[in-house]
């Protein structure tokens, strides 16, 4: 943060030095937006549930809307179809060889989902969900990761109530320690005894035609 | 045809000498006993006349290079909507990107926004909620930088093993392109900080006008240093995959939050924890934890010649070897090359000194006695990290990650000149 703070106090000087109001300093260039712009592109919400609208939604409703809307793609179960992403199942396969991340096995928050899912799907038709809708599908895809029970009703409400298994399953970057020892002095002759190779990549033979 | 009248072919006798030519020239250049008919006898380029100004008034490279294009690796996803390609990193030189064959990553395909249509709102913790139209983005002052956007998924395919054949494949989601731009700061500044209170705890909030939104949250202190609002690159307009008419460069830090189509900036005292921040773009490691905020790319390099798509051709003797290396914490100070998979290493020319978060051209001129090389390029940057090689990486990271692999690549160049990609021990 110290850059950051020598930026500070450059701008404390700045003000200090001019005549007129802080404002003076602007270029007076754009328009304020009014509230109803604000509120039309302002959609997205916090871990806390800060942005989310009211409204509720069942998994009974989602089940119908999923199939409806997200099944072509992600299953009628929400296992997800040929390479479509899979939004349910995995649970503890993180530490696997070949991890199943889904909105159960690997999201942290229920807003990340819900916001998602109202701004960018179904895709090829985003935003075209209703807020109640946006609840029911969710409280759906909760409900095929076994996170809630078939009676469930999502809504601002029981937002809070949602726990997601792998909430605590991240760490904020920590490359600065955890990998400091690649700060070093390379090694220039007699780095190593021998060399041997141990896989080509014309084994798999995946890269395609370039003619 | 581009070059000679419209309906004059070369003759049957050019066209057989010519060909011999091509034969001749794999030996070396004017040898044969005859002369190069190329230099002795009278072409048709130097006869009639070439093509008149305004053929192509927007130009195109010429035919012969047709195959230096982007590429995409079908299996990778569902469809091309959400998807990406590749830089052909293995045919280009310098620094610079052409627009055209920089790589393309879109999560809701490439949409086609006018200038006219595009408005940038600033909201959230702000004195004044603003919005733009381009035209008032034109009245900031400018700057001018250049800068590499790596895809934090570039080279994710090899943290399992070598999978694909090519420097185009494994390291092509990065381009470098010259911007133009208005830097956030001044776009912040314009609708008033003052209500965000202390900046040292504020994030921003990014996102775009396609339906994937792809909102990022950077934190305030990056997005008044060097974060800038982009409507030009490498001197013309942004390309409509690319953003057109405005994108958000974030220099250094991971493509996915270069945000196109940028259309609003929130203020805000916390992350949104978006899904391209929680479920994609985090790093998992092999107890199953996952790293999260992992804006940096890392220093990392490779060889794009010879490479398994740009094979050496013409025997021993003088031998260029170049690429391409970058770090997101700085400038490439040095960068090492190794012909024997790592044993001995001796230090690269960079073309110019390198530059902070672009990317730097360097050289290895050698003479190739025609064995075959493991060969390998290993760049530090001016915070004095060095690139780790993939056994290193892997013993912090394991091999779930996706993200943010910048291992030591190996190309095995045989005898004939051709190279593949391989891992060594
Ligand atoms: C035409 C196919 C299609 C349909 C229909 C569709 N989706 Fe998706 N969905 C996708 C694709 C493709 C992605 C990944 C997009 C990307 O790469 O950014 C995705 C991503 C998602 C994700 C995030 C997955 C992850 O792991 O990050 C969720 C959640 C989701 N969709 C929910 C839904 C819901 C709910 C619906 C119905 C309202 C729906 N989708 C309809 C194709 C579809």
């Amino acid at each position: 943060m110290s850059k950051y703070r020598k930026l500070l106090a450059g701008m404390a000087i700045a003000v200090t030095l001019a005549t007129g109001p802080v404002a003076a300093d602007k270029f007076g260039l754009g328009r304020p937006a009014l509230p109803e712009e604000v509120a039309a592109w302002d959609l997205d919400v916090r871990p806390d549930g800060t942005g989310l609208p009211e409204g509720s939604g069942d998994v009974w409703t989602g089940d119908e809307l999923f199939g409806e809307y997200c099944a072509v793609c992600h299953g009628d179960f929400a296992e997800g179809i040929d390479n479509w992403p899979k939004l349910a199942g995995g649970m503890g396969t993180l530490d696997h060889e070949d991890p199943l991340k889904t909105v159960g096995s690997y999201w942290p928050y229920l807003s990340t989902t819900w916001d998602y899912v109202n701004r960018s799907m179904p895709f090829g038709n985003a935003q075209s969900l209703t807020t109640d809708e946006v609840y029911a599908i969710v409280a759906y895809i909760l409900y095929s990761n076994n996170l809630v029970d078939e009676d469930f009703v999502l809504s601002n409400e029981t937002f809070p109530d949602v726990e997601m298994p792998n909430a605590d399953g991240f760490i904020i970057d920590d490359r600065k320690t955890a990998e400091a020892h690649f700060v070093t002095e390379p090694c220039m002759a007699n780095c190593k005894e021998s060399v041997e190779i141990t896989m080509r990549a014309r084994v798999l033979d995946v890269t395609p035609e370039t003619q | 045809m581009t070059f000679g009248f419209k309906n004059r072919k070369p003759s049957r006798r050019q066209f057989l000498s010519g060909a011999a030519a091509v034969g001749a020239g794999a030996v070396a250049a004017g040898t044969a006993r005859a002369g190069d008919p190329l230099i002795t006898e009278v072409q048709y380029w130097a006869q009639g006349f070439g093509e008149g100004v305004d053929a192509t008034p927007y130009g195109l490279p010429i035919e012969y290079e047709s195959d230096v294009i982007r590429r995409n690796v079908e299996w990778l996803t569902a469809d091309t909507i959400s998807s990406i390609n590749f830089t052909p990193i293995h045919a280009l030189d310098g620094t610079i990107t052409p627009q055209g064959c920089a790589f393309e990553r879109h999560h809701s395909g490439a949409i086609d926004l006018r200038k006219e249509d595009y408005r940038l709102m600033i909201n959230g913790l702000v004195d004044t909620p603003l919005v733009f139209t381009y035209a008032d983005l034109e009245r900031f002052p400018r700057e001018n930088h250049v800068y590499f956007c790596e895809c934090a998924a570039n080279t994710g395919m090899e943290w399992a093993g070598a999978q694909l054949n090519g420097a185009q494949f494994t390291h092509g989601m990065i381009h470098n392109m010259e911007y133009t731009g208005v830097p956030l700061r001044t776009i912040l500044e314009e609708a008033g900080l003052n209500a965000a209170g202390d900046l040292s705890d504020k994030w921003v909030y990014v996102e775009g006008a396609d339906a994937s939104s792809n909102g990022r949250s950077i934190p305030m202190e990056k997005a008044l240093d060097d974060v800038l609002v982009a409507f030009k690159a490498n001197g013309e307009a942004l390309r409509m995959e690319h953003g057109y008419p405005v994108r958000l460069v974030v220099p250094g830090w991971e493509g996915n939050m270069w945000v196109k189509w940028l259309r609003r900036v929130e203020v805000s005292d916390a992350p949104v924890e978006s899904r391209e921040e929680t479920s994609k773009y985090t790093d998992t490691l092999a107890n199953g934890i996952s790293r999260k905020w992992t804006w940096e790319m890392d220093a990392k390099s490779v060889v794009t010649s010879p490479s398994p798509q740009s094979p050496i051709t013409h025997g021993k003797g003088p031998l260029v070897i170049s690429g391409l290396a970058w770090s997101g914490r700085g400038a490439i100070t040095r960068v090492d090359v190794s012909k024997d998979g790592g044993k001995t290493w001796e230090t690269a020319r960079l073309a110019k000194p390198g530059e902070r978060m672009a990317l730097t051209r360097f050289y290895l001129d050698t003479d190739w006695d025609g064995e075959e090389m493991l060969l390998q390029s290993r760049a530090m940057d001016e915070t004095g990290y060095v690139q780790p090689t993939k056994a290193q990486l892997r013993e912090v990271r394991g091999l779930n990650s996706i993200y943010h692999n910048n291992c030591i690549q190996t190309w095995w160049v045989k005898a004939s000149g051709e190279a593949e990609n391989v891992e060594v021990s």
